[in-house]
């Protein structure tokens, strides 16, 4: 694994809130590399942070001091369209509480991030193409005979697993999941976590927060974020 | 795309947005409906004093007249601008209705020569006996041999509730007497004697209806030469205006302009002449400008209407302000989820842009067809109102309409239509921009709990 190339690296990552007068800082010089193929767990106490550092990591928050690199680039460096960019193609989210448009359906939802990349045009000269990929991680996941359920329609394990496939649609580099079985009953988070299991064999890149060191150990590698700092552990 | 496939799920699940399309579609509904009754009736209120005037008139306000109008009406041939012309005097009288009520009442009189004045104003048309033949407007059916006189439809009461005209099958056998105070060119009494007063009896030979009121209510049409010699105790001498009808190829403002330069020369020519200080009161108007006593409260009115339905589309902005307000801190989640896919700040921007466009644009079709709906249907609704409840909308004796205008006109329609949805894109612009520059973070966060 220690041959393979980093493709996320984080330096120094600082993060701070206001709240009310005073300022918190929740991050205070973390660090982190992500190898290609490498299934990391952020684990912590809650409230230590691990949802900002993800955030950072997939340029949806900036840090207030500190690198970010994604295959060496510079995330603090580049512009708004580039960034938009990099969190379309380039990594795929998945929350705690799925996060799906209620107004899409299963297999819309699956769609959003290739639509949202694709004008009216381009949408129509690709999305027989567009449509297969989906309808292969319906397959992959489970879930192709609810393709046309909406989101309230599904069980919480269900949803999660269609925020997965949102998530790969583009075929990011890098999965960033965020508590993805804190909402979820024992059963079905192992569900959700053997899906990860299997993704990352076939060599999906993954970093995963969790707080429960039960489901940390699934992954390769964990980094405890305590006081602010990430402290790391190999699997 | 998935913009496209948002707005119309956000238009047609959301019901928050089914309130402001029903916002949007009822302004348009109330603007569609009211300015196009309101144009009409002005619009028809203007074409009606056009009708009554001719194109252009050569006045004055001074009871005594001005001369020379034979001349001038010469000049005024040979020019090749006008189709017909019109010597008219005007004057008021007091009227008593012989072999009626003896009632007295003050009117006006308008001496005319009905064969000109048919060829420059629609005083035919406004005929009720006489319309085909208005050569014989002043030959009264029962006495040929009498004096005639052509009533306004409102002299008399001939109007039954809705405002239906009973004329009967021929003119009444009435007969008038007007009396009037004729002045000689000096300003002076021109009666004779101890009888300042000229009087004469005219018999009913027709009834004029031109639709505005105040000339239906209150003006005599009687032959030329009688309304001269009541006003000026001689025939031929003097005119109150000549109403001129220009060629079709003759524009109002050309044309005016032209005669009043005929005008000029021919006023400096007879500079010498007798009485020729009472030529220095005429002007030379368009008719509109002649007519601008009773079309300019119209027109403001109208405009007073205008600036009342430009506070209703502040109200609408308001409207739509509010409610997509409403709908982007319900939908911050969406906002979140989508930036967290990459959508830029200007594809949400545009995304609610968009939705708004679509509220502005369905509210205002509905409210358009409605509006062209109820328009079609407004003089059976007023009659079903008025036959129900006694409720009529418009005083016809006020209005002086027959039915009430219900012809839309698609200009009026673009601008409101197009007015609604820029009121709903404007009201939507500060919720959408607000939108735009939410952080991710902090609406996925909130959506937590």
């Amino acid at each position: 694994m220690s041959q393979l190339p980093v493709i996320l690296k984080a330096e120094g990552i600082h993060k701070s809130y206001r709240m009310g007068a005073t300022r918190v800082s929740v991050l205070k010089g973390a660090d982190l590399a992500v190898r290609e193929g490498e299934f990391v767990a952020i684990v912590g106490a809650s409230g230590s942070g691990k949802s900002t550092f993800l955030h950072i990591l997939g340029g949806l928050d900036r840090p207030d001091k500190g690198v970010i690199r994604f295959n060496g680039r510079d995330l603090n460096h580049v512009g708004a369209r580039e960034l938009n960019k990099f969190r379309n193609e380039r990594v795929g989210f998945v929350f705690q509480f799925y996060h799906l448009l209620d107004e899409l359906n299963v297999l819309e939802n699956i769609l959003l991030p290739a639509m949202v990349s694709r004008s009216v045009v381009s949408w129509m000269t690709s999305r027989r193409a567009v449509r297969r990929r989906a309808e292969g991680l319906l397959d992959q996941l489970g879930l192709r005979d609810r393709a046309g359920h909406k989101p309230y329609q599904l069980s919480g394990g269900e949803r999660q697993r269609v925020a997965i496939g949102r998530a790969l649609m583009n075929q990011p580099k890098l999965l960033l999941a965020d508590e993805p079985t804190g909402n979820l009953d024992w059963a079905t988070g192992t569900g959700i976590l053997n899906a990860f299991e299997t993704l990352n064999q076939a060599g999906q890149t993954i970093v995963m927060v969790t707080h429960d060191e039960r489901i940390a150990r699934k992954a390769q590698r964990t980094v405890t974020l305590v006081d602010g700092r990430a402290r790391q552990l190999e699997a | 795309m998935y913009k496209l496939i948002l707005t119309i799920r956000y238009l047609v699940k959301r019901r928050i947005t089914h309130f402001a399309i029903a916002a949007v579609s009822l302004c348009v509904f109330i603007v569609v409906v009211v300015m196009t009754v309101m144009s009409g009736l002005v619009g028809e209120f203007k074409q009606k004093n056009h009708d009554f005037v001719g194109d252009c008139v050569v006045g004055t306000e001074s009871l005594v007249g001005f001369p020379y109008y034979q001349e001038f009406l010469e000049i005024l041939g040979q020019s090749g601008l006008v189709l017909g012309a019109s010597p008219v005097v005007r004057n008021y009288a007091l009227m008593t209705i012989v072999n009626y009520d003896a009632r007295q009442f003050g009117v006006e009189i308008m001496g005319i020569d009905p064969v000109l004045h048919c060829r420059t104003t629609n005083f035919a048309q406004t005929l009720h006996f006489r319309a085909g033949q208005p050569e014989n407007a002043f030959v009264p059916v029962y006495d040929p041999n009498a004096h005639g006189s052509v009533w306004g439809a409102d002299v008399v009461y001939l109007q039954d509730g809705r405002g239906r005209y009973q004329y009967g099958a021929q003119p009444p056998m009435l007969t008038i007497r007007l009396t009037c105070f004729p002045l000689n060119a000096r300003g002076a009494p021109a009666g004779a004697g101890s009888n300042p007063v000229a009087t004469q009896g005219f018999r009913c030979s027709d009834f004029s209806h031109s639709g505005i009121a105040k000339v239906d209510g209150s003006l005599v049409y009687i032959p030329l030469e009688q309304a001269q010699r009541l006003s000026t105790n001689e025939i031929g001498k003097r005119v109150s205006a000549i109403y001129i009808r220009f060629r079709p190829e003759v524009g109002v403002n050309e044309g005016t302009h032209r005669v009043a330069e005929l005008w000029r020369r021919f006023k400096e020519a007879r500079a010498d002449a007798p009485n020729s200080g009472l030529l220095d009161t005429v002007t030379v108007q368009d008719w509109k400008r002649y007519r601008r006593a009773f079309i300019a409260p119209m027109e403001k009115e109208q405009a007073l209407l205008c600036l009342m339905f430009i506070l209703v589309g502040i109200t609408t902005v308001f409207i739509v302000f509010v409610v997509f307000y409403m709908i982007i801190i319900n939908k911050k989640k969406d906002i979140g989820i989508l930036k967290s896919v990459g959508a830029s700040d200007v594809s949400v921007l545009s995304l609610f842009s968009g939705f708004a466009f679509g509220v502005g644009s369905i509210g205002s079709c509905v409210g358009t067809v409605a509006g062209w709906l109820f328009l079609v249907e407004i003089n059976r609704i007023e009659q079903w109102l008025y036959e129900r409840f006694g409720w009529q909308l418009w005083d016809r004796t006020i209005y002086a309409i027959g039915d009430i205008p219900s012809r839309i006109e698609p200009r009026i329609v673009a601008i409101i239509v197009a007015s609604a949805i820029a009121a709903c894109v404007v009201g939507a612009l500060v919720p959408s921009y607000l939108a735009a520059r939410l952080r991710p973070v902090e609406t996925l966060h909130a959506q937590r709990t």
